[in-house]
């Protein structure tokens, strides 16, 4: 017997099951979550719009992303901006997966959780912090939108701030569409942005 | 800029080697301790790491670290008994080769870490050495001695299977592995 094969059987003798390291995961991040080094836990659902990537501070929820944005570049770009200190920590997203999933059941109108608002500034959150005036199933347009946090004449702006929300669905830019009736841009495509509005005119 | 990776990816890229390393030098059950002591201080200390740090090497010294509390805080707990208690009750975690997890058990506390770290954690012996102390050539000394003790233990436990699994049929031959 060579020492590659005493190596191979090194590894064998103390394997790596995959349910002991799962088992581990889940006590990883509860203990993570008691010492308050849980920075940004994340989980992904699935929905009519795809799979969603929910992510949350101890603050609350703070991105919701689609899996046309890459759930991986969007994980790297919280660890850049946020912290490094990311984990798979389904128990913190229990409730925003909850309401989400009430939602796309369209047993839900508006959503109750506390939001963290860290990753837009500025104008561009003043128009999100007014998107949920816009009721369910009521569609605005940017101009008006652009009005509603203040500043009529900025509709450009207006609208890349819906188009750069770190929480669609939750903060519901999928309402706010063009006055000559064009849906405009979204984060998830075209396709899941009327997804939602047929979901929530026929709910 | 890209920074450092979401922490979820150094556990899914190394969670199984700590894990490994953890059962080669500890008992099941501290084993999982000493893997969960090693990710949450790792976790604390992430962003304070090097950019380019070697994760491996990192965690495995954490890992040591633990290891080392584990085994001391058990011996203070240890209340001395005439006979060995069962050692089935605190032996490494049952694979396939449970003679050679007893082997390992058995050796002693340098040769175990110098072929935990080597052999299952990959790492140089000029990284073993950083973290068990010594040299180098001392790390790779240890490991080879270990080496040489699970040889002489493993192949005698492969031959007494052997010997027991020979039901009238002499070739049963002495390779390694087949002695499940």
């Amino acid at each position: 017997m060579n020492t590659d094969d005493l190596a191979r059987d090194l590894m064998r003798a103390f394997p790596d099951r995959a349910g002991d390291l799962t088992r581990l995961h889940h006590r990883l991040a509860a203990a993570a979550e008691r010492d308050g080094v849980l920075d940004v836990a994340y989980r992904a659902i699935d929905s009519p719009v795809g799979p969603l990537l929910l992510a949350a501070t101890e603050a609350g929820l703070v991105r919701v992303a689609f899996a046309s944005e890459d759930h991986d570049a969007v994980l790297q770009s919280l660890a850049d901006r946020i912290s490094p200190r990311v984990l798979r920590a389904p128990g913190r997203l229990e409730a925003p997966a909850r309401e989400l999933g009430e939602y796309f059941d369209g047993q839900r109108r508006d959503f109750d959780l506390p939001l963290d608002w860290r990753l837009s500034a500025g104008f561009r959150r003043a128009v999100l912090n007014r998107l949920p005036d816009i009721g369910y199933g009521h569609t605005a347009s940017y101009a008006a939108v652009a009005q509603l946090a203040g500043n009529p004449k900025a509709v450009r702006a207006a609208a890349s701030a819906c188009a750069s929300n770190p929480l669609p669905v939750v903060v519901p830019c999928h309402r706010v569409i063009y006055s000559d009736g064009r849906i405009g841009r979204y984060r998830g495509g075209p396709d899941a942005k009327r997804t939602l509005l047929t979901l929530e005119s026929a709910a | 800029m890209t920074g450092k990776q979401p922490f979820e990816a150094v556990v899914e890229r190394h969670g199984a080697t700590v894990l490994r390393v953890c059962r080669a030098l500890l008992s099941p059950a501290d084993a999982d301790d000493a893997w969960s002591e090693t990710f949450v201080s790792a976790l604390k200390a992430y962003p304070d790491l090097p950019a380019d740090a070697n994760v491996e090497a990192w965690l495995v010294t954490i890992a040591h670290r633990k290891a080392v509390d584990v085994t001391r805080a058990a011996a203070r707990r240890a209340v001395p008994v005439a006979e060995p208690p069962d050692a089935a009750a605190d032996a490494p975690v049952r694979g396939l080769d449970g003679d050679l997890a007893d082997a390992v058990a058995g050796l002693p506390a340098k040769q175990r870490q110098a072929i935990a770290y080597h052999y299952l954690a990959g790492l140089p012996y000029a990284d073993v050495a950083a973290i068990v102390g010594g040299s180098a050539d001392a790390a790779r000394r240890a490991a080879a001695d270990g080496i040489a003790a699970l040889r002489r233990a493993y192949q005698g436990a492969a031959a007494r299977n052997d010997s027991r699994n020979d039901s009238g049929n002499d070739s049963g031959g002495d390779t390694p592995g087949e002695h499940r």
